[in-house]
């Protein structure tokens, strides 16, 4: 009866130990699966692909019916400076809220915040694109005396909008993970909390609130409808931050729809996700390597 | 191919579950669903042989084509419509292929494909016109312009064309923050961009990059009423309150011509075309009945509530 019970158990044990294994690995075979297929579709063209003109060229003209220009260095930069335009908002305030709820503010006002916080990152992202469209367009045109309300500037403030949630809620985990001692001691030697959060807290939780911030970037460069609708969906090298643009996501967006299947449109735009991919595997390679610097130091 | 469900197949199980829930039965419990409940669920299921029409081409007509497609499997419900778009070329190449039924073209056809039909399949060409596309250029409101000639259209939208200010174009739009035309455009696949380009930069010319590209023929519309500088085009349906129609010359001089239904079928509003749907020889009963409703007031209807000009009245 023991030894059966015994068996038993090893077996349960083990069949719960494969499952979780499996678990693990597929995460690893989804993220190759999908760059395969994603690659698979866009390979054939790299063939008859300029790379140099590929990237730097900034003319986007795929449906010209005399010589078509497969040119992204517009839409790259469209992407990277909506992506650094909404981090230089973001992150003050990402971090600063963070910095609040855990450590100044008492427990009614942190459930309070944190309960509002999480429900801004309930909104859905087509909805920030309206409000872009519709609120904030004509309210920009009205502040800052531009031509255009939906331009970088739009597009940036709901990426920001977006991307604050995610940073509070892991900026705040990390601050939590810093054990009390750090702020006995800290307080004991006589430092204000200000002191305390400058220079203790911030330097102990540094690795989570990097990955905060990177998670963040992650957001606001994965992100679609708000900025297909909001930054103006314009092939141009914007000379300021009131200059409409256009990102990867969004051409992918806008034009694969109606392209026809295996056309070199069509590859191209897979193409330009292959390059999305690339672009946010150098973002957490070197979020990994900063990281583990920081580690050994 | 989007296959289209028949709605009843659907719901047949969802009802026969619900009829179960609703009696206290678990769906999928051990215990079987009373008899009458599942007879009744069962009934309108039986099988109906459908017939389907395949309907390729135009993207412009595609949300048209889906449109009336939808709106006829309430009319009739032994015919399913499949409609794909693709351009009006994709449609004429399935056609004389023998691929699908019906080809809907914003173009009329070429000489080179009747002759194709003619030599593969030994059939005519059978041309129906079903309406017409107009397309309207919205500025703001405000602004004090009310014509536009194409030469001017074309300076201001084409590669390498002078006009970019509204002062080139001799006026000073109220509430505008400096003088920039900004170009509100289409995205680069849909039927109404290439149609534009067509009509008005010129086959081969390119549009001058840096327009504000929508993804949307309302979307155009909507901008144009938010951002005083903006001028753009799209369908004579989207027009409201908050933006105003040019009225459009066909050379600097001549008088304008404003968008309307009229003007559009007497041919002297110039960027309007004609839409047709092309069969391979006499359609068979189903396809025939399918077009005299689409020529028919319910069909017309459908042409006026998606946008586009409807046939005259005869």
């Amino acid at each position: 009866m023991t030894s059966k019970r015994g068996t038993l158990d090893l077996l349960s044990e083990r069949a719960i130990e494969a499952l979780i294994r499996l678990c693990g690995i597929s995460a690893i075979l989804f993220v190759f699966g999908i760059f395969f297929f994603v690659f698979r579709e866009g390979a054939p063209f790299l063939r008859h692909l300029d790379l140099g003109e590929f990237l730097f060229s900034k003319s986007w003209i795929p449906t010209s019916q005399t010589v078509p220009k497969y040119g992204v260095g517009a839409l790259i930069v469209g992407s990277l400076s909506v992506t650094a335009v909404a981090m230089a908002i973001a992150v003050p305030f990402g971090l600063g809220a963070a910095v609040f709820i855990s450590e100044f503010c008492g427990r009614k006002t942190k459930e309070t915040l944190k309960i509002v916080i999480e429900l801004l990152a309930a909104i859905p992202s087509v909805v920030w694109g309206f409000v872009g469209l519709s609120v904030m367009s004509p309210l920009l045109i009205n502040t800052f005396h531009t031509p255009i309300g939906v331009n970088m500037l739009n597009g940036a403030l709901l990426l920001a909008l977006m991307s604050v949630p995610i940073m509070v809620s892991i900026g705040e985990d990390a601050l939590k993970a810093v054990p009390d001692s750090f702020r006995e001691a800290a307080i004991a030697l006589g430092a204000t909390r200000w002191q305390m959060v400058y220079r203790v807290l911030l330097p102990a939780s540094k690795n989570g609130l990097l990955a905060a911030v990177l998670l963040g970037v992650g957001r606001a460069i994965g992100e679609t409808m708000a900025v297909l609708m909001a930054t103006g969906h314009s092939v141009r090298i914007p000379t300021s931050i009131f200059d409409p643009v256009r990102t990867l996501t969004a051409t992918i967006a806008a034009e694969l729809g109606e392209t026809s299947k295996g056309s070199d449109h069509y590859q191209v735009l897979f193409l330009i996700g292959v390059l999305l991919f690339t672009i946010t595997f150098i973002v957490n390679l070197t979020a990994d390597l900063v990281v583990k610097g920081i580690r050994k130091q | 191919m989007i296959p289209r469900l028949n709605p009843k197949t659907l719901l047949a199980p969802t009802v026969a579950c619900l009829a179960a829930a609703l009696m206290g039965v678990g769906c999928g419990g051990d215990s079987p669903p009373p008899a009458p409940a599942k007879g009744e669920a069962a009934a309108p299921a039986a099988p109906v042989k459908k017939k389907t029409i395949a309907n390729i081409g135009s993207d412009t007509m595609v949300n048209l084509a889906a449109a009336w497609a939808e709106a006829y499997g309430q009319v009739d419900k032994s015919v399913s419509v499949e409609v794909n778009g693709g351009g009006s070329g994709t449609g004429m190449a399935a056609l004389i292929n023998g691929t699908c039924d019906l080809a809907n073209s914003s173009r009329k056809i070429e000489e080179k494909e009747v002759a194709e039909l003619k030599t593969k399949m030994n059939k005519e060409a059978k041309e129906f016109m079903v309406g017409y596309d107009a397309l309207s250029i919205f500025v703001h409101k405000d602004s004090p312009l009310t014509e536009i000639s194409m030469d001017q259209l074309g300076e201001i939208y084409r590669d390498g064309g002078k006009i970019t200010k509204w002062s080139d174009l001799g006026v000073t739009v109220p509430g505008a923050k400096g003088d920039e035309i900004i170009r509100v455009s289409r995205q680069n696949n849909s039927g109404t961009y290439h149609y534009f380009k067509e009509a008005v930069v010129g086959k081969k010319s390119e549009f001058k990059l840096g327009s504000l590209d929508m993804n949307g023929s309302k979307d155009v519309v909507d901008l144009i009423s938010k951002t005083p500088n903006a001028i753009g085009y799209s369908g004579m349906g989207y027009a409201t309150a908050e933006v105003k129609q040019l009225k459009v010359s066909k050379k600097k001089g001549e008088p304008g011509i404003a968008p309307s239904i009229a003007t559009t079928l007497d041919k002297t509003y110039p960027i309007a075309r004609p839409m047709f749907v092309y069969t391979a020889g006499e359609p068979p009963e189903h396809v025939k009945k399918y077009i005299d409703w689409i020529l028919s007031d319910a069909g017309q209807k459908i042409i006026e509530t998606t946008g586009y000009v409807p046939l005259p009245k005869k």
